[in-house]
């Protein structure tokens, strides 16, 4: 039996928090022991469930090992440590220790077995990645970490209001697969959505992760949405919906990819198609169809951090990653072009790569399953997937019209850790049986047939020879300093806009109200004075002090509504 | 400026690679001949299907996608009057 406390997670959450009382060079050092020796923990921790601990009556089970569990434990830990490689450079302590604690946060998430520990690791998450975003101490980046923070928070809450009714209802706090017609599912379901971001729940996403750090971005990319897909494949595996969810997720993130100017934003709706996969898979819920979104968030969470390491070495060196100001940079970093370029021919799912392997194991789940139309919506992705991963991000920041721009090589540590996601990619692309041996369900899958080989390179190359045929002729859309309005619309503009008219109506409800009674009450005095004058007519037997309190009455009224409504 | 040029910096250079780019999928569309397909549905089974559905899914979603800046496309200072600033961590 484990106790609770031997959790990589509080390791990772408590080195964290102390890493501030160290100087320079134990914290660099520490932020990349602790991820190591919590990999080793990982690692030593039995399968079942263990680390029991009791909270307000609660019975919690904070860890439990299995396939599914570990896997993505696994893979947080590979990439935080890929992650503190890349910080090494850094000497901003927030952002080493916010690292940290996040990363424990999320480990603590796929390893938590009840649904209250996986509810109190899920809201550190929130709360220490915001820091990713307001290290760079910038006014921009501290309102876009706020919007940030109120999404994350409300999913939070949601997320608890889903797991109050269903204890309340079952008495059950046990995180396994339920069907949406338990109460709070469905609330449960939405919670984790907007950490997934489901379509029209997406945009904090868009919004924040590329105003973050150079090193934050990084860091964003590899958990929280992760999280979001375990605690699905958790939960609602085989729930229907999530085919079309993911379907709809793969798709409609291309096209702002294509016009998207900021090639971290880019990356972002790339992130956000990329995830489509994966919750595509998980409604499919079949043995293959778990282990392929598994599989899929294992190579993805390392050629996306790959391919945002690239873009914020660019924004490191160069000072901007808008495609617009860039070009011809792989004079002057031919290393990180290079390794960039790996993480683009994964992310595209070319032969021997890490996406190929694991990419074709969701379409063939759903070959499988006969779902043509989400098959053709996932080959139709595939094809922009290609596009904004494959060439806009290579192509506009290293090639394309040379932008004059020269810069030094990006730092050694950066490239070391580039390089190190690059041979994953490549690795897991060669040799996939490693990976394949620790997904959830034990099926057999062979990716490199002669089927799936030629279709997958007649895919990709007619769909690069569409870019070549559009771009020499000049009908590529070109890169221009622009932004496009999403979904953050609604509240960055739109509901603002709403309220000041709500307001400004109220203002001049207001201040009719006051005009009118304010006459009112000039006219009952006036009466009043009139009739005490004549002494006749309305009073009759009435006393004078009951009057005093009808007039006494009506002033508090109507002090009382000058004061509610008078807000000048 | 005085640096040597590339040999990518070369209209010629770029022309050759996309010419081997095209020889490329001439290439694959004959392999469709030359193997036995297992695909799903009857679909996958027509000569050139993964060329023909790649090529024009590209050119679709790129052509749509400038609809859509036609429509959404907004300056950089739509939300605030400031660009993002440079940013070195």
């Amino acid at each position: 039996m484990t106790e609770w406390w031997a959790n990589p997670a509080l390791l990772l959450i408590i080195g964290g928090l102390l890493l501030p009382l160290l100087g320079p060079l134990p914290r660099r050092i520490m932020s990349l022991a602790l991820p190591a020796a919590s990999l080793v923990l990982l690692c030593c921790l039995p399968d079942g469930e263990s680390g029991r601990a009791v909270l307000f009556g609660l019975d919690l089970v904070t860890l439990r090992v299995d396939k599914l569990a570990f896997i993505f434990a696994l893979i947080f830990h590979i990439a935080a440590l890929i992650s503190a490689v890349y910080a090494w450079h850094l000497r901003d302590v927030l952002q080493h220790a916010s690292t940290l604690v996040y990363a424990g946060a999320a480990v603590g998430a796929v390893l938590a077995g009840d649904l209250i520990t996986m509810l109190l690791h899920w809201e550190l998450t929130a709360i220490s990645s915001v820091f990713l975003i307001w290290a760079r101490r910038t006014e921009r980046a501290y309102h876009v970490g706020m919007r940030y923070l109120l999404v994350q928070a409300g999913a939070g809450v949601l997320l608890l209001s889903g797991i109050v009714m269903r204890y309340t209802a079952t008495g059950d706090l046990a995180f396994e697969r339920m069907t949406l017609d338990e109460p709070g599912s469905l609330m449960m379901l939405v919670a984790i959505g907007v950490k997934c971001a489901f379509p029209l729940l997406h945009n904090w996403l868009q919004d924040a992760y590329p105003e973050a750090t150079v090193t934050g971005t990084v860091v964003l990319s590899i958990f929280t949405t992760k999280l979001a897909v375990y605690a699905l494949a958790r939960g609602f595996a085989g729930t229907e919906i999530l085919i079309w969810i993911g379907a709809a997720m793969t798709l409609f993130p291309i096209f702002f990819a294509v016009i998207e100017n900021d090639l971290r934003r880019v990356l972002s709706y790339s992130l956000n198609n990329q995830l489509g996969f994966m919750v595509c898979g998980i409604g499919i819920g079949t043995d293959l169809a778990i282990n392929g979104a598994a599989a899929h968030a294992f190579a993805h969470i390392i050629y996306k951090s790959l391919l945002f390491m690239a873009m914020g070495a660019v924004l490191y060196r160069v000072g901007t990653v808008k495609a617009s100001e860039l070009g011809g940079l792989y004079k002057s970093m031919p290393w990180t072009a290079g390794l960039c370029i790996v993480g683009s021919v994964s992310i595209s799912a070319f032969p021997l790569t890490s996406g190929f392997v694991t990419k074709s194991m969701i379409l063939s789940a759903a070959g499988e399953e006969h779902l043509w139309l989400p098959w053709l919506i996932l080959l139709f992705a595939s094809a922009g997937v290609l596009d904004h991963s494959g060439i806009k991000i290579p192509f506009f920041s290293f090639f394309a019209h040379d932008s004059g721009k020269r810069c030094q090589e990006a730092p050694s540590n950066m490239l070391l850790a580039m390089g190190a996601a690059a041979f994953l990619c490549i690795g897991i692309g060669v040799y996939p049986q490693p990976l394949y041996d620790l997904l959830p369900y034990a099926v057999a899958y062979s990716p490199y047939t002669a089927g799936h080989v030629i279709t997958q390179l007649q895919l990709l190359l007619f769909a690069a020879a569409g870019f070549a045929f559009l771009y020499r002729r000049g009908w590529y859309p070109p890169e221009i300093r622009s932004l496009n309005l999403d979904s953050d619309w609604i509240y960055r503009r739109a509901a603002p806009a709403l309220v000041g008219v709500a307001l400004r109506g109220l203002d001049r409800l207001g201040a009719a109200w006051q005009g009118l009674l304010g006459n009112l009450a000039r006219r009952s005095l006036a009466k009043v004075g009139q009739v005490q004058r004549h002494g006749a007519g309305l009073i009759g037997h009435q006393s004078t002090g009951s009057i005093t309190a009808w007039v006494t009455g009506a002033l508090a009224v109507l002090l009382m509504l000058s004061f509610l409504l008078g807000r000048s | 400026m005085n640096e040597p040029k590339h040999w990518l910096d070369r209209p010629q250079s770029a022309t050759l690679l996309v010419r081997i780019l095209y020889l490329a999928c001439a290439a694959l569309l004959l392999a469709d001949l030359f193997y036995e397909r297992h695909g799903h549905f009857e679909f996958e089974h027509w000569f050139g299907f993964f060329c023909g559905f790649g090529f024009l899914a590209y050119v679709f979603i790129v052509n749509a996608a400038k609809v859509l800046r036609r429509l959404i496309g907004r300056p950089e200072t739509y939300y605030q009057s400031t660009p993002p600033e440079r940013d070195h961590d």
